[in-house]
């Protein structure tokens, strides 16, 4: 007689998305949102690596207070090329076009986006846009700082501002696609019984980003365009020589690139109330509040643009209002945090690797937020206008939220990605060095600032020199910190632990099928009964949860 | 995806296709008021800051050639409205016809936009170095389709104006930018209209929109009225500033 074990080790099914075919063709010319969203994963990684250089020499020229490494109009030119390459290029369409494009169908349990063939044209519109990026980088870069600026962009500068502009106005219209894709396929493309107060909050984040993308990002493409053209062709509009106005150009760029301030974080605020919740086996506190957060923040965020502009000369009392406002986006970001908090109370915690970027991220958002109030506040932005304490606030949610979360997310969803685990051990040491390395390297920025280090300059007096060591020391830690996790998820995509369905476990949608899963993501269309993150209810998860199952109704999915 | 007849893979019914369609359609209309609301808000501000020189670039502009194509974009917006109504009610010659005059009415328009810019371009009206919003009143001969009562009313006006900007020249170029930026874009959005149209023409002669499925044509109509909305607009902005003579 034989017995069966009660659990057998996983098995990785044997079609799935990622055998389906074979081919160069069959990856560049898919409509699987999966497939598309592992291309975005390498273009965007291949962005943050350029990126992360020109950062590196920033540092590195920064130790000494006459900086010997790089001459002072290298020194403009890198500290731009970094600013565009990884906003542009890689946190704009970090967790939206990577985790979002994988993601959002499967959480909603359908076999795709809307749209799949606008989908894959979106990469497609990245990589053209990518392309005359990348042709300005190697032809000698620009040096306008990423804002553009007129009329230093349009007439004064040497650089290769013309095919920068061009290929951050083509790459605009990927985030276009994107967000209109995500908002069709949220409104018609749920399964039954995944109703809108079902929805994971990721996907309410990301419907929340995909609002300021399709709002926001036509403006920059508008305002791009008629900055090339002024370069190009000699139009006059942000010209003062010809009448024009250059604050003009400010408002209208400040008037998307500050809500997509909120494309980069609104993503990962709803990638940290997945793992929230997962890793504290417990219901989200006050659900329907993180979910409306998501849409007020993004709302709010429209309304807060010029709060870049309050040393431009604009009037004091359009100034007070747009420093009102600013506050009150303070507000449904604390709700977030607050609940996050709330949720972790009584949860029954474990600390993965995902977890502990979540946490991570919970104190630097706070830091980077908390921070951002003072720049808000028109006295004190007087003083701290334009130094590196508006730098380390801005890192603190660039760097400190978006990316702790992309990483997070990346390390959460990998087994479902790839259906493979990674080294639990290395993975925490990363998230450790990660931490450890960041805030070496910002926080001194805080100080910098706060005793008058300007930003964007080459050269500082010699007693700033301490701080900008630490920074330069950090900033080697955290390159390290991100190395590591390139080179173990890479191997254990290929030769990790077959980690199967569920391996956290979780709630969501996405790990009710298998790891990797299949082209159509599903074999039956689920049908959904539970409520978002009812861990206490979902005995298919096999929890033992403290306080032990509530009397749970038979699910159609058991 | 698999496609089986007129549905996609991703599709459970063809009602969901339909308000995808739909749906994608509108939010992207949505992005197109951000797009042109940019411009229409640089063209605002600078036409309050120089109005003198706003209105003097608009009435050198031609009503006729204007008006003439508003005309004839309305004109394309019922016909585009016929062929969706052909659409839903199953009149496949009638689909055919309507869109064949939509493209016509289309080329209308572009034939006598490019009179216009061809105009502009005759009397150093396109900017850069050699825009000069004098040159028609300082050498008459070179812009003979300007009648002579015509040409005496503009140097009136350049007059007036003058003596309101003295920079009047660099303020009209701006007026000028704005043309050529939004009317422009507003071509270049026709020019895509139009490669749209010629696509569904193609369809429905293979027979391809029935009553049961037709919304190629229903999206495609949204954005061509879109499209001569933006011209309702634009015509009294550009062309109207100040003309009540």
């Amino acid at each position: 007689m034989t017995t069966k074990p009660l659990l057998s080790a996983p098995q990785l099914p044997e079609k799935h998305y990622l055998n389906q075919t074979y081919g160069i063709w069959s990856w560049l010319l898919t409509t699987d949102h999966k497939r598309i969203a592992l291309l975005y994963l390498f273009s965007v990684t291949l962005f943050f690596f350029i990126g992360g250089f020109f950062a590196m020499l920033i540092r590195l020229h920064l130790l000494t207070p006459s900086g010997y490494l790089l001459s002072a109009d290298t020194y403009n030119r890198m500290f731009t090329m970094h600013g565009v390459a990884m906003i542009f290029f890689f946190l704009i369409p970090s967790i939206p076009a990577v985790l979002g494009n994988f993601l959002v169908p499967l959480m909603i349990g359908a076999k795709d986006l809307a749209f799949p063939r606008i989908n894959l044209l979106s990469w497609y519109v990245y990589v053209v846009g990518a392309a005359f990026t990348l042709y300005s980088m190697v032809n000698g870069g620009l040096d306008t700082g990423w804002t553009f600026y007129t009329p230093l962009s349009t007439v004064y500068s040497n650089s290769a501002v013309a095919p920068a502009v061009v290929g951050v106005f083509i790459t605009g219209f990927s985030s276009i696609l994107t967000g209109l894709n995500f908002l069709v396929t949220i409104h018609t493309m749920r399964a039954p019984g995944m109703t809108w107060f079902r929805l994971p909050l990721f996907i309410w984040a990301l419907y929340a980003t995909s609002v300021v993308m399709i709002l926001g990002t036509p403006v920059i493409a508008i305002t791009l365009g008629l900055a090339g053209m002024e370069r190009l062709f000699g139009l006059g509009f942000f010209n003062p020589a010809m009448g024009g106005d250059p604050i003009l150009f400010q408002h209208l760029f400040w008037f998307y690139s500050h809500p997509a301030v909120y494309i980069m974080i609104l993503p990962a605020m709803g990638v940290i109330s997945e793992l929230i919740a997962t890793f504290a086996r417990k219901k989200i506190f006050g659900y329907h509040f993180v979910a409306a957060a998501s849409l007020a923040i993004a709302v709010i965020g429209f309304l807060v643009w010029t709060h870049h502009m309050f040393l431009t000369g604009q009037s004091t009392y359009a100034a007070l209002a747009f420093s009102f406002l600013t506050f009150l986006v303070a507000i449904p970001s604390a709700v977030k945090v607050f609940n996050w908090t709330a949720t972790l109370f009584g949860g029954s915690i474990s600390f993965d690797t995902p977890m502990l970027y979540a946490l991570g991220f919970l104190g630097l958002f706070l830091i980077g937020g908390l921070t951002g109030l003072f720049l808000g506040c028109l006295g004190t932005d007087i003083h701290i206008h334009d130094t590196y304490f508006v730098v380390a606030h801005f890192h603190y949610i660039m760097v400190g939220g978006a990316i702790m979360g992309y990483l997070g997310g990346l390390h959460f969803w990998w087994p479902k990605i790839t259906g493979r685990m990674y080294s639990e051990w290395l993975a925490r040491l990363a998230a450790v060095i990660l931490f450890v390395g960041f805030n070496l390297t910002f926080f001194p920025q805080f100080l910098l600032g706060y005793l008058g280090m300007p930003r964007r300059y080459h050269v500082y007096p010699p007693e700033f020199q301490v701080y900008n060591v630490m920074s330069t020391a950090g900033a080697s830690i955290l390159a390290i910190g991100y190395l590591l996790p390139m080179i173990y998820l890479a191997y254990a995509a290929f030769f990790g632990k077959v980690a199967g369905e569920n391996p956290w476990p979780s709630t969501g949608l996405e790990w009710k099928t298998a790891s990797p899963p299949p082209t159509e993501n599903f074999h039956v269309t689920p049908v959904v009964t539970w409520e978002a993150y009812d861990f206490h209810n979902r005995p298919d998860l096999g929890l033992d949860l403290p306080g032990g199952m509530a009397p749970a109704p038979a699910h159609g999915d058991d | 995806m698999h496609r089986t007849g007129e549905l996609y893979g991703q599709f459970k019914t063809l009602e969901q296709q339909k308000d995808s369609a739909n749906l994608g359609m509108w939010i992207f209309l949505v992005t197109e008021v951000m797009f042109f609301g940019g411009i229409m808000l640089v063209y605002t501000l600078n036409r309050h800051v120089y109005f003198p020189a706003f209105a003097m670039g608009s009435n050198t502009l031609s009503l006729k050639l204007g008006g003439t194509n508003t005309i004839v974009l309305l004109a394309s917006s019922f016909t585009m409205a016929m062929a969706v109504w052909s659409a839903q009610v199953g009149k496949r010659q009638l689909i055919s016809l309507f869109l064949a005059l939509t493209i016509l009415l289309g080329f209308v328009f572009f034939g006598i936009k490019y009179v216009e810019y061809a105009q502009k371009f005759h009397h150093h009206l396109v900017p850069g170095r050699s825009f000069d919003i004098f040159y028609c009143s300082n050498h008459p001969t070179m812009c003979d389709d300007i009648g002579a009562e015509e040409m005496e009313t503009e140097r009136d006006e350049l007059e007036k104006a003058k003596s309101l900007d003295p920079d009047l020249n660099s303020h009209a170029q701006l007026y000028y930018s704005a043309y050529f930026g939004m009317t422009g874009l507003h071509a270049l959005h026709m020019v895509i209209g139009a490669g749209l149209l010629v696509w569904l023409l193609k369809n429905s002669f293979a027979g391809m929109y029935t009553p049961r499925w037709n919304t190629p044509v229903d999206t495609v109509g949204l954005y061509w009225h879109f499209v001569d909305i933006v011209w309702i607009y634009l015509f009294p902005l550009l062309y109207l500033i100040d003309r009540h003579k």
